[in-house]
């Protein structure tokens, strides 16, 4: 099943687990457009190029082979560069952009050609104007190719492992000293709380500094309301290092 | 429930790792066959991520660990869901086999295309036989705009030479035109066939003016002889785009089908490809022939060997697309 929400394409498998895609926007296509067409134009003079010499030898079969070089190179390179690399012609790949199905399942070689061929189809009347009106008024953000080949281009995210050595340091805690204390909080905090703790630790390192002081004023207020812990156990705990004390003990139990 | 992420992430790690190799794997070689034993392991890391991921629900939606865990779990639900086989391109199996068989299947949308074609001929001959002035609007060629007899005699004399040391080129804009014109049918599917069915008829007003012009004019054996050497090839494979683009124009639309319009379109997309696959490499065919064979006339080239070499090349595409492939479908 496959829902849309905001520029978030989520795809709920059989199994009842859930992800989202992330889609493009259609400027950033059209800019990965403007970079393939460059790149292809790159290719087919190269190509020109190399078979320069051939042109003293016959200049009728120098010019054909030349038209049909840029013809062949127009026509194919997204379909081959988007088959070779899954779903990802050069353009795509600078700007972080994929074509993948629009359910989560594998590209089959036949959409990603269809969805190529029906490029003089989007291109109407000049430059992607139909293809473009359409994939601004269309939910998934398709064009008329994407619309016939099932699929959906996406915005690549960077999927590094997740690391936590920057959140829980071996540093001594001193709220964990108090067990029951401690209990008692982990049964107080919703999970949705605690995940937005864990958030605002993970990316205390891009905020603002006001705001990250102004965030972890409130965090540490907040959870001091809840369950107060004994004044030895705070005291010169700056808010920032009491959330991250109450965000180990919610995250290790 | 909280869980204890840094525990989580630690029994988590080389399950996910394991999974991430074997997808790299998989995808840096999609033709390999995995073996039964580690297709099982697959789908076990599968459901382990799957399942992990289950677990990172009330987080916060943009966490790197959720973000991690959903990219893998996209990517092997891809691999595991993948509904066709990853056989290898085999060209003459394509060519002897599933080209003519994927025809033959949607020979409904063909046998329409012909139709409208037809349909545009006798429009375009009645247009010309019952206007004369109407043959400088339905026909766009400035050679075709004179009289027949001017141009029969023009091309006996000799027009032929023109071409010496032209014809490569000829022969690729040829080819480059009609290629374009066959996509554009095909593309033009997506406008619930309209667009398909306006080139098809277009095709064929065209070609029923020329032919009416002609042959009223008693020109019938030059024309045959002009037209059927590439003919035979050329028009067959437009009439093959638009083919495609019906069968777009019917998957869009859906009539007597109860899936929907993607279940429709994904069903015919190998179709599609396939035939206009097919019509490209017809038009190749046909763009050498126009440039190297059509343009010599008589007496240079008798008609009657163009005419014999038209007319064989239809037979062996008729016969080509009606049996090729039978009893491998």
């Amino acid at each position: 099943m496959t829902t849309y929400e905001g520029s978030i394409l989520t795809i709920q498998t059989p199994e009842g687990v859930t992800f989202r895609l992330p889609l493009a926007s259609p400027v950033t296509r059209m800019l990965a457009c403007c970079l393939d067409l460059l790149i292809s134009g790159g290719i087919a003079a190269m190509i020109t190029q190399f078979l320069a010499p051939l042109a003293p030898i016959s200049k009728d079969y120098y010019a054909a082979i030349t038209a049909l070089i840029y013809f062949a190179v127009n026509l194919l390179y997204s379909m081959v560069t988007e088959i070779v690399w899954r779903g990802q012609t050069p353009g795509k790949r600078i700007l972080k952009l994929r074509v993948v199905d629009s359910q989560g399942l594998r590209l089959d070689a036949s959409q990603l050609i269809i969805r190529n061929l029906l490029r003089p189809a989007d291109m109407l009347p000049v430059f992607y104007l139909l293809g473009g009106m359409v994939s601004i008024y269309q939910r998934f953000g398709q064009r008329l190719g994407d619309i016939a080949a099932g699929t959906v281009v996406i915005r690549v995210l960077d999927h590094k492992q997740p690391s936590l050595e920057n959140v829980f340091g071996a540093k001594f805690n001193s709220l964990a000293e108090h067990g029951h204390l401690a209990a008692r909080l982990r049964q107080k905090v919703t999970p949705h709380l605690a995940s937005l703790t864990l958030e605002a630790l993970l990316r205390r390192d891009t905020l603002e500094p006001q705001a990250r002081l102004e965030l972890f004023g409130e965090l540490a207020g907040y959870f001091k309301s809840q369950v107060p812990f004994p004044s030895e156990a705070v005291e010169q705990l700056a808010d920032e290092q009491y959330v991250r004390n109450v965000a180990e003990i919610l995250f290790r139990s | 429930m909280i869980i204890d992420l840094a525990r989580f992430v630690q029994a988590g790690r080389p399950h996910w790792e394991s999974l991430e190799q074997m997808l790299t794997r998989l995808e840096n070689d999609p033709q390999q066959q995995m073996p039964v034993a580690e297709s099982i392991r697959f789908h076990s890391l599968y459901q382990r991520a799957a399942a992990d991921l289950a677990r990172m629900e009330p987080f916060a939606s943009d966490s790197d660990l959720r973000t991690y865990l959903e990219n893998l779990v996209s990517r092997a639900y891809g691999e595991m869901q993948e509904r066709t086989s990853r056989g290898r391109f085999r060209p003459w199996h394509w060519l002897a086999v599933t080209l003519p068989v994927a025809f033959r299947r949607r020979v409904t949308a063909f046998q329409l295309a012909v139709l409208l074609t037809l349909a545009g001929c006798a429009f375009g001959a009645l247009a010309v036989s019952m206007d004369k002035e109407a043959k400088a609007v339905v026909l766009p060629f400035s050679h075709l705009q004179g009289t027949p007899a001017e141009r029969v005699s023009q091309e006996e004399s000799g027009r032929s030479k023109d071409l010496e040391g032209k014809k490569g080129n000829f022969a690729a804009q040829l080819m480059q035109n009609n290629i374009r014109v066959s996509i554009t049918a095909m593309a033009l599917g997506m406008t619930y066939g309209i667009g398909t069915i306006i080139v098809l008829f277009y095709n064929g007003v065209v070609l029923g003016a020329v032919a009416y012009d002609y042959i009223s004019s008693g020109f019938s054996t030059f024309l045959f002889a002009w037209l059927l050497p590439h003919g035979a090839t050329e028009i067959p494979a437009i009439l093959l785009g638009g083919q495609a683009g019906l069968l777009i124009a019917h998957a869009l639309i859906g009539w007597g089908s109860r899936d929907n319009r993607r279940e429709r379109m994904r069903a015919v997309a190998p179709d599609i490809v396939t035939i206009i696959s097919g019509a490209a490499l017809l038009l190749v065919w046909a763009g050498i022939v126009e440039s190297f064979f059509s343009q010599y006339h008589a007496p240079v080239l008798p008609y009657s060997v163009k005419i014999g070499f038209g007319m064989l090349e239809l037979i062996l595409l008729t016969l080509y697309l009606a049996f090729a492939g039978r009893g491998q479908e």
